[in-house]
């Protein structure tokens, strides 16, 4: 008898939660859904074990009792790297699944293609997996926030090192005609400043249907510039890395991180053709024989054994997923048992020095209502020949 | 290409011969019925489901277009998709640089992509069979690089691509804007099937399918074969420009990476599952096209593209003359039985 009152008396305590559950959309008494599109298929599907990753780290914490009493329903689906299909499969999250928010969906295009869709609906659309700056834009899209540093945070990065190694340079870049490469001018203009930019640098565009950037690097050469930045994808890089040693061009050398890759571009580039290159990371390696015995690495190898055991460690994309899946975490502990969508939002917002495992040392996810963008520190790395080896602290992008 | 040619020619003339029996009364029962069961998803489903359904009709619509030329007229395509996309760029770029209505830009895109229709149906009077399927294969490779071409990056917005915005409903009707794109992609739709029809019933669908079956006899009772081979090819893309359009509003956003290779394998592969030759097949084949991957999706989450393909293997081995051919068997069933 006293056993039912008192089950009495939980469940009438009980009740004006689940009552206020009930009112938000992905949020009952037991499960949180969180929404998440793909590419598991098609051109990208190597990016896919991010996904997978991500399932893996969700499946750890529910395994450890959910958050705040509730299991995590991750619903992921493939898109195809397709924007159409992106569009149909968010609608399908938000109408029908009703997801409570949308935590990082890949891909430039394809986010393109949802953002003021989520917008609109003031869905939280967070944490992109994608590069392109425009993810930091609060004013114009409040419900959208992206996750890494972005391209132009990079480019404004190597013009912060390069004005405090030299006043006088003449920089030329070289950069993929998209909004990829577009943003590695954009950056770089940033922090040396329009009218010195307009004046003094210059620029040639490539495309990436062009069998090599030979002639631009050679053109780019016969101005006298004595600075390179390279803002080319994986192959092209390779090439124009190896054509500027080729010709003896002695230029000081920046070189995009998307294309840092030892097997995909030094390597082919020749070894040896690299050296002196200057390049940034944000992410551990487990590549890096600093980081053998790091308890931060050791925690993703652990994850990695129990929970993802097929999975390969060397890919930079799972240290990716591991990362994101604990900014999750931190994240819904955060909301505090509140995940309401304007929550959710606010504290994606409010989120202070939170250090990962898997960050470099001393780069923490920042943002605040005025800053979308969560982590903008990088350390620089230069190719010695056989591998990068990190130099000089931490450098931030600029203020724009 | 085996579908095409192994067609029984008395299935491909069956419906013309069907109207003369079927009284004027019957015929409008039917019509009735249509319009009912394409309206009542309107009240039925809720806004998501509308939004697939209405994919899959336009998908459906640019099926039909590539059934034109290919079924019909016998002219391998694997470049549809291409015109997809031009369809899709020209009312995006009418739309959001010029502020034009939505119901004006169709004929802008049906014109451009008649006219690079007619373009294309030239080479493809010298190449036949493989080579026609690779040099179209190989439009629809270069048409996404071409679209973020830096010269008319003004226009198409480059790899960031264009945002429009859906039709709105007209005051006065009780629509949501989904329900809306559903009714426009339904009128336009119905409309093009209409004339598609119309077109294959008559002299000049019987020549198309005569050019087709044997082109010696054709030439021979005085078909002027290469003038119906680049019309077929003109009209063919067209309608599945038009279906570009419509996509590019549901869909309220255009970028070169929406119209990958892709596209255009999908449209064959809905036009062989949907029936080759075959008016209705080519709306089974937008359906089949748009939700079978995602039921491929729910089996299995690794591998759904290995899914995809047993399903689709399934499908032609079960249904050899696509969802066409099985409701044609069925009718020939009901039609022996009384």
């Amino acid at each position: 008898m006293l056993l039912r009152r008192r089950e009495i008396l939980i469940a009438a305590l009980a009740a004006p939660a689940v009552a206020r559950a009930a009112d938000l959309p992905g949020v009952t008494a037991t499960e949180l859904r969180i929404g998440n599109t793909m590419p598991y298929s098609g051109p990208n599907s190597a990016y896919g074990v991010i996904g997978r990753t991500e399932q893996a780290f969700i499946r750890m914490l529910n395994e450890q009792g959910g958050v705040a009493g509730r299991k995590i329903n991750f619903i992921t689906y493939d898109d195809g790297f397709s924007p159409p299909k992106t569009v149909e499969q968010t609608r399908r999250l938000i109408e029908q699944d009703k997801v409570a928010f949308l935590f990082n969906p890949l891909g430039t295009p394809t986010n393109n293609a949802i953002l003021r869709y989520c917008n609109q609906r003031k869905v939280p659309h967070l944490f992109l997996a994608t590069g392109a700056d425009k993810w930091g834009n609060w004013q114009d899209t409040p419900w959208t926030m992206g996750w890494q540093p972005s391209y132009r945070t990079e480019a404004q990065i190597y013009a912060k090192h390069l004005l405090a190694q030299r006043k006088e340079f003449r920089l030329a870049i070289v950069f993929q005609n998209d909004d990829f490469g577009k943003d590695y001018i954009a950056g770089m203009r940033d922090v040396i400043g329009a009218e010195r930019f307009d004046a003094t640098v210059k620029t040639a565009s490539f495309e990436i249907t062009d069998p090599t950037p030979d002639s631009q690097i050679l053109s780019l050469q016969s101005t006298g510039a004595d600075v390179l930045m390279i803002a080319l994808g994986p192959k092209a890089a390779a090439q124009a890395i190896r054509k500027v040693h080729d010709i003896g061009w002695q230029a000081q050398r920046y070189l995009t991180n998307v294309s840092l890759s030892v097997g995909a571009v030094m390597q082919p580039a020749g070894m040896e053709k690299g050296v002196g290159i200057i390049t940034s990371g944000y992410l551990k390696e487990q590549g890096d024989a600093a980081w053998r015995d790091d308890p931060g690495m050791n925690e993703y190898r652990a994850f990695m054994k129990q929970w993802m055991p097929d999975g390969d460690l060397h890919d930079a994309n799972t240290v990716y997923g591991y990362a994101l899946g604990r900014t999750l975490q931190q994240l819904l502990a955060q909301c505090d048992g509140d995940f309401s969508r304007e929550t959710v939002m606010r504290q994606a917002a409010g989120l202070h020095e939170v250090a990962l495992p898997v960050l470099l040392p001393g780069i923490t996810l920042n943002t605040g209502p005025q800053d979308y963008r969560p982590i903008q520190k990088m350390q620089l790395q230069r190719w010695d020949g056989a591998s990068w080896v990190r130099f000089g602290g931490l450098i931030e992008g600029a203020e724009v | 290409m085996s579908a095409s040619k192994g067609l029984h020619p008395e299935a491909a003339i069956g419906p013309i011969a069907v109207p003369a029996a079927t009284p004027a009364w019957r015929r409008g029962l039917y019509l009735l019925v249509g319009i009912a069961v394409a309206l009542a998803p309107l009240v039925l489903l809720e806004s998501f489901h509308l939004f697939q359904l209405t994919m899959a009709v336009i998908m459906a619509l640019a099926v039909l277009g590539l059934n034109i030329v290919c079924g019909y007229n016998g002219q391998i395509s694997l470049g549809h998709g291409a015109f997809f996309a031009v369809g899709a760029y020209a009312t995006a770029i009418l739309m959001s640089h010029f502020d034009w209505s939505f119901w004006a830009t169709l004929p802008v895109s049906a014109v451009v992509c008649g006219v690079i229709g007619y373009g294309i149906g030239f080479p493809a009077l010298r190449l036949a069979g493989h080579y026609l399927a690779l040099t179209t294969f190989s439009l629809a490779v270069a048409v996404p690089q071409i679209l973020k071409h830096k010269s008319i990056e003004d226009w198409t917005g480059g790899v960031q691509g264009l945002f429009l915005v859906k039709p709105d409903p007209p005051a006065g009707l009780p629509l949501s804007p989904d329900q809306w794109m559903y009714v426009v992609t339904l009128i336009v739709a119905g409309a093009c099937f209409l004339l598609a029809w119309n077109l294959i019933r008559s002299r000049i669908g019987r020549a198309l399918i005569a050019t087709r079956d044997n082109p010696t006899a054709a030439e021979a009772m005085g078909m002027d074969i290469a003038s119906l081979k680049t019309r077929a090819f003109a009209v063919s893309a067209m309608i599945t420009g038009i279906a570009g359009s419509l996509s590019a509003v549901a869909i309220e956003f255009v970028a070169p990476d929406s119209f990958s290779i892709f596209v255009s394998i999908t449209l064959f592969v809905g036009m062989v599952v949907g029936g080759v030759a075959s008016i209705l097949g080519s709306l089974f084949g937008g359906l089949f096209v748009l939700f079978v991957p995602n039921i491929a999706e729910a089996i299995s989450k690794a591998a759904p593209g290995v899914i995809y393909g047993v399903i689709l293997i399934l499908f032609l081995f079960l249904l050899p003359d696509g969802f066409a051919g099985l409701l044609r068997r069925i009718g020939q069933r009901l039609r022996i039985r009384p």
